[in-house]
């Protein structure tokens, strides 16, 4: 056999493949065929990369070459010109938007530079459906190390001490859960992934689960044996279908290879994993509800105290986790617990992902330490606000967050930060917002995905986020006052204030933060009936400056609504009252003459 | 050996380590990737000159000699046309923290030599060529 | 014992006791609307999704719900803080802007929880009122109308339906502000496996679910010259009627009933009673029949038998159990019987075609107006029951009449149809109709008068009973079970050889029997209700010169005059009858 001398790993997330990432696979493996390297060059294809904005990825090891936006067209050119002959393609490099500079290497860009990658440690570097590979990079030694050198006891004292803390939302230290599932006593328990990743933006969860998911196998295993289960259980949402589709691969081979199942590598401790598909309600990512849901009940919360820790899946204790916290689990027991926390802040340990998306140049999916500042994020690694506009504010946290002004922006990142400045991590969806966004029009879009998504099961979640939605409806419609504000204010205070679960409690927080940081917007909109960001229809004008207007009458001809009048060679009005707001005037004017206000 | 999906049995700790110790080298070309400046990276000039000279059995034959060695801290890559037509094949060598040391005309017995001496003790031997540009790749 | 302190009182409960459960102890009333504590019964709606009832407590970030937070050792609690109060005051107004306000024209209007909190927390204006609500298609079956635009997703009827009856017909669908209890695919109930129980009319606390109201049919077949019109009352509707006029619960209003009605105009006051002691006479025979054959060897018996009077326990074995369609008596509920005899023995004997005499009935129950619309109950389209009512129905009519019933002097039940026995008075109560049956099919069997007719180990309010009784040489084991849930777990071990045995099984769809039917004026929760009613289903019983159904006198005539015995021809085919399969979902 000959040596293998390169490896060509393609993004095969769901977004690069959408992008065709998997007919450049196929592109690149006949060329390679053709020109007889098939036994020197292999093509893998790895999970996200993370640099979505940049996709379809095609990364060349050993050199390191990290190939951007490639299509199914350049495979010929990378073979012929790249593993044929060493030359790199530089059209396919990324460019640095500062410098101009290619960069060759992932490492030099400012993308990568300020990331830690822990959860999504082999993300983009390892085939998810090769059990091999994993196994190559240490693993299951994490299981191997917690089932011959550690008591259940004291796996889960090694997750206490890392500090880590739940990644879905909450922030609840993990180690502690774990510890009160440990010390109850029956006859079943079990170990739950929370796969229902569901938050607008977010999607870290579906990332590991593609790109890694044996850890998560892992990890779960590790739970299982550190609380007591032999059971575990992933609730994947039905809509990821490729993560679904490795994860179910790699259960399969981790059965196969004996690493599930009973007796695991020879020791007293068996455990396996069931896969339930979750049909995709946000409230389901809620523990109670989603364990009613995998009972194949309504999805909807029950009240808490009892925890799942007591009286869970089929009234056994439960451990729920969601995914990114579990990716965590295997790298504490190869790394140990002291260098696991000795990365982030005081009261947040590790990393976070965020899917950083909205108005900022690089889109995609990166992992900082705990205690990176969000200007680090949004300009370093986000690298600025797209167009060389102003930054206004961004939302973390998704529909149960807030948005942090530039007065946050050098404020470290951690989970008691952020509620301090009142938004939370929640599962790491971040949002950039420029000068273009209008806040309401931002708390009316988040308020009208929990209203969509809402159980119906309380009454303050039910009625009182529709009565808000109507409230901010009216505000941007120009037809509130400044009473309905503070009824505003007041009401999301009750519903935070009595809601049953945590989908409830959390809805009214864009409202009320946006209120808190961006007040003048929102009076703007009810006592001067303007919107300044120029996003509410129906509160913006369509106004002809009389300085510039020619009197050409081309507006007044495409106006639908014989809004606009004026004689010929003399500027030209527009009749608020009758205008509908349609913008032909505006696209016709040769001469500017017509703005918006 | 290739990573494979479906594998034996790991019946103990033990044989999770073999199966480690087996499926390392499906990874590994990864692995030095990401620490390439820590290794000892030999670039093999491939171009349709130096493919025409051997360059592609040069460079089997110098990974083959670095598994024979059991050299770990090795990363083979190639490099396009030098210009040193005249002396293909040719290998650049980069020691961690060294500047680069190109040799010619590397085939046969040479390979060995170089082993022998450069890459395993730092030493130089014949035939070097005199580095007269920089690549914008390094 | 639990130590906390509640609006600064000290109070010691039991561990596991909730806020309210506490708070009640101190004479703390939380509002609650969701809540519904039949614990007697084994039901407890614990949703807490209603959220009045939320309570401060110290030391908690959000409010409370007081009926699903248990207590602490320590725990501080206040109920009327001003942050309270405003809590509440914002959830009901929530409540309300997402209700129609036709309190005036509603079923429920002055029965209603909603409209108790409104008027209990002042409210004179509604600071959120909101868009146009959404609206759900009404859905009116033979028994039970859903306006859903009144549901306050309490979901009091899905944990009846449920949990208590395991009927599944109705489950919380859509989400939101859509959120609505519904049966599956929004399908009509009738085209349900609904029961008609009426257990979801019974707890529900706005008029989301009422009956569907036939009380104006009735004074229409009264006013109409060319009908004679004869009414039939259930033993369970005379030990509770008086709660409608104020009167303490468990009060026995039998002779103001009977003149309430005679003054209310129908022609002829009759007993469902007579129709019980009828059926006695035959499930009794029926009873005999099956023991005597399986005691002689013969094989194709089916044992045990089971009672057959409750409809919404017929509807529910066609759904459910629709193998075992031969192994219920074939006796017709007593309802059903009393038609059939009086469309046809009473009718000859009036000289008058079945179809000028209307037969109305009083029934605690809303399967009884869903029995009578069973197409097999019917000669040519004409029903051996025309119409149904309820206690609640009866008591509005008697209002309506201008009559004041405190006033009413003690009547009696016009003959031949009136006549009866304690036998079938104890039909009302769970456990009646068994020992009814037991006081005839002993003496048969024994030919032997009984020293005491009072079989007390039949009687109670547990869930699922049995009992042996010596008869002779024969051990009889006998089961009881009221609600629906009950009666599966029954039927399933029968199924599945966990019990020993049985050779018959009363059962009873809802909780308490026919005292705690859907049709009953509204309990609001409080069981204290229903024992009162039962206790006063005894008295009556208690008071009866006869207490055995075959003595009496008026079903032996009947018999002689027009029937012959029982099991007999005739009576074959007037009062049995035979089931349906029915699909599962």
């Amino acid at each position: 056999m000959a040596n293998v001398r390169m490896h060509v790993l393609v993004c095969g997330g769901t977004g690069c493949t959408s992008s065709r990432s998997l007919e450049i696979v196929d592109a690149l493996r006949a060329e390679i065929k053709a020109q007889g390297l098939a036994e020197e060059v292999k093509v893998v294809i790895a999970g996200c990369f993370g640099f979505c904005e940049k996709g379809p990825i095609v990364k060349i090891s050993p050199d390191n070459t990290f190939y951007v936006q490639v299509t199914p067209e350049d495979a010929k050119e990378i073979v012929a010109e790249h593993i044929v002959k060493g030359r790199k393609v530089s059209r396919l490099l990324y460019v640095d938007p500062k410098t101009t500079e290619h960069i060759s290497d992932s490492k030099h860009m400012d993308f990568y530079k300020k990331q830690l990658r822990i959860a999504l440690r082999n993300c983009g570097f390892l085939d998810p459906e090769n059990i091999g590979e994993y196994i190559a990079r240490d693993g299951y030694m994490a299981l191997g190390k917690a089932l011959f050198e550690m008591t259940p006891k004291e796996v889960v004292d090694e997750v206490k001490k890392s500090g880590l803390r739940g990644r879905g939302g909450g922030g609840f230290p993990t180690g502690l859960k774990w510890e009160i599932a440990a010390s109850y006593k029956a006859d079943q328990k079990y170990v739950i992934c929370n796969a229902d990743e569901g938050d607008p933006g977010a999607f870290m969860d579906r990332s590991v689960l593609e790109g890694d998911p044996h850890s998560i196998i892992e990890a779960m295993a590790i739970c299982g044996y550190a609380i007591g289960a032999s059971k575990g259980v992933v609730y994947i949402r039905a809509e990821y279908p490729l993560a679904v589709e490795r994860l179910q691969k790699a259960i399969v081979a981790a059965r196969e290879t004996g690493l599930l199942g009973n007796n695991i590598l020879g020791s007293d401790f068996s455990f396996d994993i069931d896969m339930y598909y979750g049909a995709g309600a946000f409230v389901c990512g809620e523990e109670t509800a989603l364990i009613r849901s995998l009972q194949s009940e309504r999805g909807e919360p029950t009240s808490k105290p009892p925890f799942p820790a007591e009286s869970g899946f089929w009234g056994k204790p439960s451990n729920v986790n969601n995914v990114e916290t579990f990716a965590n689990i295997p790298v504490i027991f190869l790394k140990g617990a002291e260098w696991f926390a000795s990365i982030g802040t005081a009261k947040s340990k590790g990393t976070k992902v965020f899917a950083l998306a909205g108005k900022v140049n690089n889109v995609g999916l990166v992992e900082v330490p705990m205690g990176t500042t969000l200007r680090e994020v949004i300009f370093d690694i986000g690298g600025g606000i797209r167009n060389g506009k102003k930054f206004k504010a961004a939302q973390t946290g998704g529909p149960s967050g807030g948005c942090l002004t530039e007065k946050f922006l050098d404020t470290p990142i951690d989970y008691d930060n952020l509620i301090a400045a009142g938004s939370m991590m929640g599962s790491g969806g971040m949002i950039v917002l420029d000068e273009d966004d209008c806040m309401v029009n931002v708390a009316k879009f988040y308020l009208g995905f929990t209203v969509e998504e809402s159980c119906g099961k309380c009454t303050p979640c039910r009625v009182g986020n529709k009565r808000m939605l109507e409230m901010l409806e009216k505000i941007s419609e120009g037809k509130a006052t400044e009473k309905d504000l503070g009824r505003l204010r007041e009401l999301a205070g009750i519903i935070k204030d009595t809601s049953l679960c945590g989908l409830g409690q959390t809805a009214p927080n864009p409202v009320l933060s946006t209120l808190d940081n961006f007040y003048d917007e929102y009076l703007a909109h009810v006592r001067d009936k303007r919107c300044p960001a120029g996003k509410c229809k129906s509160l913006m004008q369509y106004v002809i400056d009389p300085a510039k207007c020619k009197g050409c009458t081309m507006c007044a001809k495409v106006c639908p609504a014989g809004a606009i009048s004026g004689k010929v060679k003399e500027p030209h009005v527009i009749n608020q009252d009758k205008c509908v707001k349609c913008g032909a005037c505006f696209a016709t004017c040769k001469f500017g003459a017509i703005s918006k206000r | 050996m290739k990573g494979c999906a479906v594998m034996d049995k790991v019946k103990s700790l033990d044989d999770l380590r073999k199966m480690k110790a087996a499926m390392q080298n499906a990874t590994e070309l990864r692995e030095k990737g990401q620490n390439i400046d820590k290794l000892i990276e030999v670039k093999v000039s491939m171009a349709t000159c130096g493919i025409a000279a051997g360059a592609r059995e040069t460079m089997a034959a110098m990974m083959d000699e670095a598994t024979k060695r059991g050299i770990k801290n090795i990363v083979f890559t190639q490099s396009g046309c030098m210009g040193y037509c005249h002396s293909e094949p040719t290998v650049t060598i980069v020691r961690p923290g060294e500047e680069p040391v190109t040799f010619g005309e590397v085939k046969g017995k040479r390979i060995t030599e170089i082993f022998d001496s450069y890459i395993l003790k730092g030493e130089l031997v014949d035939g070097i060529i005199p580095l007269s540009s920089k690549s914008i790749h390094d | 014992m639990i130590n906390l302190n509640i609006d600064g009182k000290y109070v010691k409960v039991p561990k596991g006791a909730t806020i309210l459960d506490a708070a009640k102890q101190l004479g703390i009333e939380i509002p609650t609307l969701c809540h519904l504590d039949l614990h007697d019964l084994g039901v407890v709606n614990k949703a807490a999704s209603c959220r009045i009832c939320v309570v401060e407590v110290k030391g908690r970030r959000n409010l409370a719900p007081a009926c699903a937070t248990p207590v602490t050792e320590g725990m501080e609690v206040h109920t009327n803080t001003m942050r309270v109060l405003n809590a509440r005051k914002t959830v009901l107004e929530l409540l309300l802007s997402d209700h129609p306000k036709d309190c005036l024209t509603c079923a429920k209007s002055g029965q209603c929880d909603l409209q108790d909190l409104a008027e209990r927390f002042c409210l004179r204006e509604n600071r959120y009122e909101g868009g146009a609500q959404s609206t759900y298609k009404k859905d009116v079956s033979p028994a039970i109308a859903r306006d859903m635009d009144k549901c306050i997703m309490c979901r009091r009827c899905e944990t009846m339906c449920n949990d208590v009856q395991t009927v599944g017909a109705l489950s919380g669908v859509n989400r939101g502000f859509n959120a609505v209890v519904a049966p599956a695919f929004d399908m009509p109930l009738e085209e349900s496996v609904c029961t008609f129980c009426g257990q979801c009319v019974a707890v529900c606390p706005t008029g989301a679910l009422v009956e569907r109201d036939y009380s104006w049919q009735v004074i229409e077949a009264i006013a109409d010259p060319d009908k004679v019109v004869v009414v039939q009352t259930a033993p369970a509707v005379r030990a509770a009627l008086g709660e409608c006029f104020g009167m303490e619960p468990g009060t026995l209003v039998t002779g103001k009933m009977a003149s309430a009605l005679r003054q209310m105009g129908f022609n002829y006051v009759f007993d469902t009673d007579f129709a019980a002691d009828l059926t006695i006479m035959e499930e009794g025979a029926e009873l005999l029949d099956r023991i005597t054959r399986f005691l002689s060897g013969d094989k194709s018996v089916r044992l045990p038998i089971l009672t057959s009077c409750c409809p919404a326990w017929v509807k529910f074995f066609e759904h459910q159990y629709p193998d075992l369609l031969d192994v219920p008596s074939t006796a017709k509920s007593p309802q059903q019987m009393f038609g059939a005899i009086a469309k046809n023995y009473l009718a000859e004997k009036l000289g008058i075609p079945r179809e000028k005499l209307v037969v109305v009935s009083v029934m605690p129950c809303l399967a009884k107006k869903y029995e009578c619309a069973r197409p097999e109950f019917a000669v040519n389209g004409n029903p051996d029951v025309d119409i149904s009512i309820t206690t609640r129905e009866l008591a509005h009519l008697i209002k309506r009449a201008n009559i004041d019933f405190m006033s009413l002097p003690e009547g009696d039940f016009d003959s031949p149809l009136g006549e009866s026995t304690g036998a079938a008075v104890i039909f009302g109560t769970t456990g009646g109709v068994i020992e009814a049956a037991t006081r005839t099919a002993v003496e048969w069997l024994t030919g032997k008068p009984l020293d005491d007719v009072n079989f007390t180990a039949l009687r109670g309010l547990e869930g699922c009973r049995e009992a042996k009784l010596k008869v002779g040489d024969l051990e009889l084991h006998i089961g009881i079970a009221h609600e629906l849930g009950n009666a599966r777990k029954l039927l399933d071990s029968i199924r599945a050889g966990t019990v020993e045995p049985f050779h018959a099984i009363e059962i009873m769809a809802c909780p308490g029997g026919c005292i705690g039917g859907g049709g009953q004026p509204y309990h609001h929760g409080e069981m204290e209700i229903i024992r009162k009613r039962a206790q006063a289903i005894y008295r009556e019983d208690e008071g009866k010169t006869r207490r055995k159904s075959h003595e009496n006198p008026d079903i032996i005539k009947l018999y002689e005059e027009y029937l012959g015995k029982p099991l007999g021809e005739k009576s074959h085919h007037l009062l049995h009858t035979h089931y349906f399969k029915r699909h599962k979902i």
